[in-house]
């Protein structure tokens, strides 16, 4: 039988006449002029010279007036220790993050000394160029070692490394669950990293586990879309803007229903709270790998400069590629690093200096209480508190003008205070006008806490006698 | 005209490659061209503006020949597919897994890495990741000790041995005018405000932490500039990234070079305000975009644009060049833009007298709206500052991120900055500081002439100190770095993705403190060992 041979048959019809409009209209396409997606611009040339004649830009920056609060600092003349001179005035200084005493401590200073007289003073160079120092290499092995984590990494800038963290894990479309009052770095940071922000009200674990609920049902909507956006929470261990401490125990149980990410800022905690001084995990008892990322600044307990992430190996290691302040800028320079080891080991040989400084703390908060007209924020063991005035008198400006002129008298009386100072217009959630008070340097010199308190209570109790301010 | 590949020319000849003879010997009448070969593309030079430079203007970006760059790709391929090999062979067990992984109790956690994100580094950084991070334990200065790493494993994990590797010539570090010491009258001032004011601050400026130190800086480095006020921030980055947002916002407009620095990247990313690209050191390019945002306006809305600012380094670090400032800043007067100049590597290393860029070009600083520079290089400290006039110093002083948030810098460090800018400017009674520039510009153009009589590709301009010499192949970089560890010579290889990425490369960074013993050294180093597998030029023509 003859096998007919199909291959030859012709295509039907409607399949040429595909075909033939097919390339007709491809020909069109060639030929056709291309449309830019612009505008396209109908001016002549002397009609945009006009234009660029006519515009005037605004002035580079605009004037600020010559009371400005912010404008004028003060000049602090000699070490900012416990005994400062302030514009010529010494005063008893209330108003800087020394909270262990360290930053005119002996063996600190000599370490440094030792540092700069074998390294010189910087480093020349980012920690992939003949940057990494040994002593750099130690001192993050001494403060793995110290937190009782894998590794650590650490920064020249102590507001570069919570803001160059949370970029290199979370981008463009990941979640970050970030508590109200999260200070300026971390947001920073998460205006970098262009990731969803969802706040939730301050300490506040029902909003949270709202917004992770309301996040819960949006993920079953696109299961696909929800396996790879990665979820975070950020919080810190003891907040700047309020003095008080997060409700870690909470969190950690939220993190595990709901499989979000945790990590915490611990600049005030790192150093105060805790046994030891290793911050809040050890305050609550937590195990700390259960916190993915710890982030602290080494410019408050340990007096010196910089900061440094810890966690595990394989969280942190990710940052010495991808942490934007720690590979494009230069290190830590040596003698600081050496100063910030030298901390480490006064902290690890006398772990009783975070009693005393808890017990100070308690005394002035004590202490302070019952001045009418102003009310104090923050725990009572916290190093770092506010004054808030209790009435606003109006507008941010006369409460601001009052409370300088708090501080003002506070100061010529002999004690440092300062108003805490914030960027109106950056911020997300503009904590009110406070002084801020009650940093409370540890003075190992027992005998002088009872005068310390009672400078206090006198001075403040001026203000009531005189009542030239709450009227 | 030393360079060979220019040549004299009448007047009438002018063309695109040519700029006028007067701006180099005071002949109008006749032109310098530049070679028209078909291998020398890309080369800068100076057209119609030629007036405005009082000086020659060298600068030159070998294009990369055609072989090299096939044989480039072909190498990558080959890394990425034997990545890949490796990758499978990982996940089946068949090879031992080095990496971190994540604990077994979140192991049902969204994957905090994509696998794609990581696989250059698993693959192709990993097995030359011994160039990079190399711990070190002596000064940076033009000799510097190193301790002696070595992995077992291929690169995943490092020992030391202990052994320390002495006098490597540093030719990495940013040590322009050999200001890292330990000793000399910097680090004795510096040690005696350590001892008196400790190492830290423990506050911001705007609320403790102004201590006096500070405030006589700022007066110090106003006056080295030539401006009318500065402020200094403890970190070069931070200046950046903390200061370009205060001064531009939403409804502005920035045009920043192709090859920034990343923080000035980020800092105009902060800052909200619209972003656009011109190409590198190209007038024309940046040019085009003044006038479409000036006569175009805001896209879609076609409001005017707040104001416009310019974003350019001094030296651009990766590739050498300078920024063409004279050009720059006719352009921002024409458009009435402003100008802002990170000198972050220009501030000590150009100039007669060391003061950066625009006083390499003989031109006023007044003209720059914001100058920025950082301490580390040239001042063997650390930091950033901004300088320029006193209505945006007192701005940045109330309204700046850095000042209300961040701690201050540390005492110790601000002395050495103060001790170092008094020696450069002569002040403290010594010639050091000028002789150091002087030294400095000798050993820029030695260096750079030896190598390019040597054959290598270098790029970028003749006098910046910043020397990169093309590799191109991924196993060069590894290579070159380890060859010239090996005798002794410690230099800085760049590959993906800092450069783009055929253009890996090798940098040197010149130093006042390097002898002319060390560089021929170096020099000799590279003519014998690595000269087989570096030497790319085609460029031999004699004028």
């Amino acid at each position: 039988k003859r096998v007919r041979d199909t291959r030859t048959k012709l295509a039907p019809a409607y399949h040429l006449i595909l075909e033939g409009i097919l390339i007709l209209w491809i020909i069109r396409l060639l030929f056709s002029k291309t449309y830019k997606l612009q505008e396209r611009s109908d001016l002549t040339l002397k009609e945009k010279e006009e234009l660029i004649e006519e515009w005037q830009p605004e002035p580079l920056v605009p004037p600020v007036p010559k009371d400005h609060p912010a404008l004028n600092y003060n000049i602090v003349s000699g070490p900012p220790t416990h005994i400062i001179t302030v514009n010529g005035k010494e005063c008893i200084n209330f108003a800087s993050f020394n909270f262990l005493g360290l930053l005119n401590n002996e063996k600190v200073k000599s370490a440094a000394q030792a540092s700069l007289k074998k390294y010189g003073v910087g480093t020349c160079g980012p920690r992939g160029f003949y940057g990494t120092f040994d002593v750099h290499l130690e001192l993050e092995e001494r403060l793995a070692k110290f937190m009782r984590t894998e590794e650590a990494i650490i920064y020249s800038y102590g507001f570069a490394t919570i803001a160059s963290a949370i970029p290199a894990y979370s981008k463009r479309g990941d979640i970050v669950f970030v508590d109200e009052a999260a200070c300026f770095a971390i947001q920073k940071g998460l205006q970098a990293s262009r990731s969803n922000i969802k706040l939730f009200k301050h300490n506040d674990m029902a909003d949270l586990e709202r917004l992770l609920k309301e996040q819960e049902t949006e993920d079953q909507k696109n299961p696909r879309k929800a396996r790879v956006t990665r979820r975070f929470i950020v919080v810190e261990g003891l907040y700047m803007n309020t003095g008080d401490i997060c409700p870690l125990p909470e969190l950690i149980k939220l993190k595990y229903k709901y499989k979000v990410r945790i990590f915490l800022e611990e600049s005030l905690s790192f150093g105060v709270l805790g046994e030891h001084g290793r911050g809040i995990t050890e305050h609550f008892g937590i195990n700390i790998d259960d916190i993915d990322l710890i982030s602290a600044n080494m410019e408050n307990s340990l007096a010196s400069i910089g900061g440094f992430c810890c966690g595990r190996s394989f969280i942190i290691d990710h940052q010495r590629l991808s942490g934007q302040g720690y590979c494009f800028s230069a290190s830590l320079p040596p003698l600081l690093a050496a100063a910030a080891i030298e901390a480490l080991n006064i902290m690890e040989d006398s772990p009783d200096i975070f009693q005393t400084l808890r017990a100070k703390c308690e005394r002035i908060h004590k202490a302070l209480q019952g001045i009418s007209g102003l009310k104090v924020v923050g725990e009572s063991f916290s190093p770092a508190l506010h004054l808030q005035l209790e009435e606003s008198c109006g507008s941010r400006e006369n409460d601001v003008k009052l409370l300088k002129r708090v501080v003002d008298y506070c100061m010529n009386s002999g004690i440092a205070l300062t108003q805490a100072r914030y960027l109106e217009k950056e911020e997300k959630c503009l904590p009110p006008p406070r002084t801020r008070t009650g940093q409370i340097c540890v003075e190992l010199d027992c005998c002088f806490l009872i005068p310390l308190s009672h400078i206090i209570r006198i001075s403040v109790l001026h203000c009531i006698v005189t009542s030239r301010f709450f009227h | 005209m030393t360079d060979l590949k220019y040549r004299l020319a009448p007047a009438s000849e002018m063309s695109r490659y040519c700029f006028p003879n007067n701006a180099v010997s005071g002949d109008a009448s006749r032109c310098v061209c530049l070679i028209d070969s078909s291998t020398v593309e890309e080369i800068n030079h100076i057209v119609h503006n030629g007036g405005l430079y009082k000086r020659p203007f060298n600068e030159a970006f070998e294009e990369t020949p055609m072989l090299v760059a096939v044989l480039t790709y072909v190498g990558y391929g080959v890394l990425t597919l034997f990545g890949y090999l490796r990758d499978f062979m990982r996940q089946w067990k068949i090879e031992k897994c080095q990496n971190a992984t994540e604990r077994e109790e979140q192991k049902d956690f969204v994957p905090l890495y994509q696998d794609f994100e990581n696989f250059y580094n698993r693959n192709l950084y990993m097995r030359i990741r011994d160039s990079w991070n190399r711990p070190i334990c002596s000064v940076p200065g033009a000799k510097v000790d190193m301790m002696e790493r070595v992995s077992h494993d291929y690169n995943w994990t490092f020992t030391y041995t202990g052994r320390v590797i002495k006098d490597i010539i540093n030719m990495g570090s940013y040590n322009y005018l050999g200001f890292a010491q330990k000793t000399g009258a910097c680090q004795e001032a510096a040690a005696k405000v350590l001892s008196q004011y400790g190492a830290g601050v423990c506050s911001t400026r705007q609320e403790m932490g102004n201590l006096d130190k500070h405030e006589e800086l700022e007066k110090l480095v106003a006056r080295f500039l030539g401006v009318e006020s500065a402020m200094a921030y403890g970190m070069g980055f931070a200046t950046n990234s903390m200061n370009i947002p205060a001064l531009v916002g939403k409804g502005c407009l920035i045009l920043s070079d192709e090859l920034n620095h990343a923080s000035l990247v980020l800092g105009a990313r902060l800052s909200g305000a619209t972003i656009r690209i011109f190409k590198h050191n190209n007038m024309q390019s940046l040019e085009k975009l003044l006038k479409d945002a000036i006569v175009h306006g805001q896209p879609r809305t076609r409001r005017p644009w707040k104001k416009i600012l310019i974003l350019v380094e001094g030296i651009y670090s990766m590739e050498g060049s300078i920024v063409r400032l004279p050009e720059v800043i006719a352009l921002k007067k024409k458009y009435k833009s402003y100008l802002y100049l990170d000198e972050a590597h220009s501030i000590g290393a150009l100039g007669p007298s060391g003061r950066g860029v625009v006083e390499y070009f003989g031109l006023n600083p007044e003209d720059v709206d914001v100058m920025m520079g950082t301490f580390t290089k040239s001042f063997g400290a650390a930091g950033g500052y901004i300088g320029g006039k006193k209505e945006l110093i007192d701005y940045l002083r109330t309204y700046s991120h850095s000042a209300a948030y961040a701690t201050s810098m540390s005492p110790p460090v601000v002395e050495q900055i103060i001790t170092s800018v008094k020696c450069i400017m002569g002040e403290d009674g010594t010639n050091i500081g000028r002789a150091r520039v002087q030294q400095l510009a000798e050993n820029t153009r030695y260096f750079r002439r030896r190598l390019k009589e040597m054959g290598f590709i270098i790029y970028g301009n003749e006098d910046s100190p910043v020397v990169p010499l093309m590799l191109y192949m991924p196993a060069k970089i590894g290579a070159f770095g380890r060859e010239m560890l090996k005798r002794n010579i410690g230099v800085v290889v760049v590959g993906f993705p800092a450069t783009p990425i055929i253009e890996s490369r090798a940098r040197f960074c010149l130093s006042a403190a390097h002898t002319k013993e060390m560089l021929d050294t170096g020099g000799s180093v590279l003519a014998t060992r690595t000269k087989q597998f570096c030497k790319y030029t085609w460029e031999q023509e004699e004028v």
